[in-house]
């Protein structure tokens, strides 16, 4: 079965992100394929490599790219729900005359289609959220 | 795209208070492109996004109402409004805003495309879908 | 044509488990997830509507999200299913689609 995830809230306000990496490990260790997580809204938070919460507690954001890094996920921030929220990339710095980057490995930037690209890819779209 | 599929939005937030109306409505403009079928569907406070006379500029808020009435040029074909969530706000269709439809190709018009369905409708409508967009 | 609807609302909090309850067909899958794990529970206001809905849907509830918040089996509405996370994962596939009523 081929998935794609839709991450609505950031991290630690709302279990909406722990639920949805927990959702994917168990897809992926189950042997399907995650197409795509497209983060949108707050979900954007999640991509920030700037985040330190404390340590004993779990770290959201390590999680989601360490999960991308085992099985070559595409995350992906949407562009409008990041320009709101100032999440930054190389490309959006230099497009938006930003002086920093925040947005952290193995995350990306792209527009709304990525969603509903990856809503038509799928077999199956399903979302997190508040 | 390799597939066409029946794309559902389902609405069920009141506009202003939290985003989410406004950047559910951002993904329907930006899925015209993708050349699907797609309905949405206002449920619970979601009644409350198509509601005429809005002016949220005392408010400062973007008013987004006037794109709703756009949705007829973004491939959107039927805006269906749950009965009993309107009723329970007591509201009906008279106080919701009107949106056109025109096939540019058949040149086929549709006046308003906002049609206020019962629960039962609801549900097959949404199950009848294959993909639903919740915000 | 079988729909899995995901709910992560409390009942006390939200319409969100009504919502799902009344807008899902017979044969619908209905998964409590988050605070909405507080609907499966024995002797609340929602008991009725919930054990109402299993007369034709079939009605989960996520383990993890339980155990986190002190639900041991035995308060559980009868019938209830209990699913972990791959169990999550094979109700997605089992049905046609997933809705999530937030």
């Amino acid at each position: 079965m081929k998935l794609a995830i839709q991450v609505n809230e950031g991290p630690y306000q709302h279990q909406a992100s722990d639920s949805a990496y927990h959702f994917a490990k168990a897809a992926l260790e189950k042997g399907h394929e995650v197409c795509r997580v497209f983060f949108y809204h707050d979900g954007v938070y999640n991509g920030s490599r700037l985040t330190t919460p404390p340590q004993d507690d779990r770290n959201v954001v390590a999680r989601w790219v360490d999960l991308a890094e085992a099985y070559d996920l595409d995350l992906v921030l949407c562009v409008a729900a990041a320009q709101r929220r100032g999440l930054v990339d190389d490309g959006e710095a230099k497009r938006n005359a930003k002086d920093a980057t925040n947005i952290a490995p193995r995350f990306r930037i792209s527009g709304l289609g990525q969603l509903v690209e990856a809503a038509i890819l799928a077999d199956r779209l399903v979302v997190f959220g508040d | 795209m390799p597939t066409s599929k029946k794309f559902m939005y389902l609405n069920r937030r009141a506009p202003y208070g939290t985003i989410y109306a406004w950047e559910s409505l951002e993904v329907v403009l930006i899925g015209a492109a993708f050349d699907q079928e797609v309905s949405l569907m206002f449920a619970d406070d979601g009644v409350y996004q198509l509601v005429k006379g809005s002016d949220p500029s005392e408010a400062e808020m973007k008013n987004f109402l006037a794109t709703y009435r756009t949705l007829g040029d973004y491939g959107v074909r039927h805006m269906f409004v749950h009965q009993a969530s309107l009723e329970a706000r007591g509201l009906t269709q008279a106080d919701l805003i009107e949106v056109a439809w025109e096939d540019l190709d058949t040149e086929q018009e549709v006046d308003n495309i906002v049609e206020v369905v019962d629960t039962d409708q609801a549900a097959c409508l949404i199950a009848e879908s294959e993909v639903v967009f919740s915000f | 044509m079988a729909d899995l609807h995901t709910v992560n609302k409390s009942p006390f909090e939200k319409n969100s488990l009504e919502a799902a309850i009344r807008f899902s067909l017979a044969g619908s899958c209905i998964l409590l997830i988050e605070d909405a794990v507080y609907g499966a529970l024995r002797g609340t206001r929602v008991e009725e509507m919930v054990k109402a809905a299993m007369a034709d849907k079939k009605v989960y509830a996520l383990q993890s999200d339980l155990l986190a918040r002190a639900i041991k089996d035995d308060r559980l509405i009868e019938g209830v299913g209990v699913v972990d996370y791959a169990g999550f994962v094979d109700l997605v596939e089992t049905n046609d689609k997933v809705q999530a009523w937030l």
